[in-house]
């Protein structure tokens, strides 16, 4: 534990760190790419997860579907890593003392734990079924999931910001 | 005379605003909606401006694309306009009063009209830009497109940084 404080405090001491809570313009611009990314995120995973729930693409096989989307996904995801870890050590202490900041934390862990179970167990048979208009409860479970706990994500990262005072 | 400023106080001054004030969760729930109803319009937009760059489903003619991803941005505008209006209504002077803000609405417009005319170009011919000759044209507009609504989206967060104190 003490070994992870350092290392927060180590990020939180950086010169890094430093600029993005001293410049005016530095925090902002990144949020803007933060919001982009986190947006492109959502908007596209929400394309496989209509798909899954079988109310969107329905003509779309789903390995098809998510082959195409998942690279957005992906790449955007990267993003949003990046621009949030620069947003995080500029504060990382009061960040990690909020509780909707963790919550988001766990939530978008949750979302990638929806997803691997997904892919590992639940779409084994995918072949079997991708082509349907509305494919097994299972994979519409997935979806349904997917959707909820972005919901969940996008609305702690807006608390974070009433929650805490940064600048 | 009417001023912006003197609408502001007006608008802030109403019973609807002093509600959206003074209940804490409301502004965050409007902002929360607001921002998942951009990233359905925003992704919409982008995977299709993907599509012309043959990034994105390029197995599928952009015409099945453009139908399945851009009509369904306009219902979700609808609704953009319904939160925007009540988070102004909330908080008159964060944005009337701030020339972000009108960058935003400004960069919107050409957004609206940039998408409305891919939606009808791609929708009226299955190739529209497949051929050699408009594949320029095609990339132009998808990349001004693209710019167009990472400008929305940056001045958008802007706005809480520039509003007058």
């Amino acid at each position: 534990m003490s070994y992870l404080q350092d290392l927060i405090a180590f990020f939180e001491d950086s010169g890094i760190a430093d600029s993005i809570r001293e410049n005016d313009i530095l925090f902002p611009t990144i949020e803007s790419v933060h919001v982009i990314a986190i947006c492109l995120v959502i908007g596209s995973i929400l394309v496989l997860d209509l798909r899954l729930l079988g109310f969107a693409s329905t003509n779309r096989p789903v390995g098809r579907l998510s082959r195409a989307v998942l690279p957005v996904t992906w790449g955007a995801f990267a993003i949003a890593v990046s621009s949030g870890f620069l947003l995080f050590i500029s504060n990382a202490t009061k960040y990690l003392a909020n509780g909707y900041f963790d919550a988001k934390l766990v939530l978008i862990c949750a979302a990638g734990l929806n997803m691997i179970v997904f892919h590992a167990i639940s779409a084994k048979d995918l072949p079997q079924w991708e082509k349907q208009k509305s494919p097994p409860l299972r994979a519409r479970i997935a979806g349904a999931l997917s959707i909820l706990l972005w919901i969940a994500v996008v609305a702690c990262g807006r608390w974070i910001g009433f929650t805490m005072q940064v600048l | 005379m009417l001023t912006l400023t003197g609408f502001s106080k007006w608008l802030a001054a109403t019973s609807l605003s002093h509600t959206i004030q003074t209940v804490t969760w409301i502004i965050p729930t409007i902002q929360t909606i607001h921002i998942l109803c951009v990233a359905i319009v925003f992704s919409s937009a982008v995977l299709v401006d993907l599509r012309i760059f043959r990034v994105f489903e390029r197995d599928e003619p952009l015409r099945e694309v453009a139908r399945r991803f851009l009509p369904p941005i306009w219902p979700v505008l609808l609704v953009l306009l319904v939160t925007g209006s009540l988070l102004i209504i909330g908080e008159p002077r964060r944005s009337l009063v701030n020339t972000t803000f009108y960058l935003k609405m400004a960069l919107l417009l050409v957004a609206i009209v940039l998408t409305a005319t891919l939606q009808r170009m791609a929708l009226a011919s299955p190739g529209v830009f497949e051929d050699r000759s408009r594949q320029m044209a095609g990339r132009a507009l998808a990349t001004l497109s693209i710019l167009v609504w990472c400008g929305i989206l940056f001045a958008g967060r802007w706005i809480a940084y520039t509003q007058a104190g």
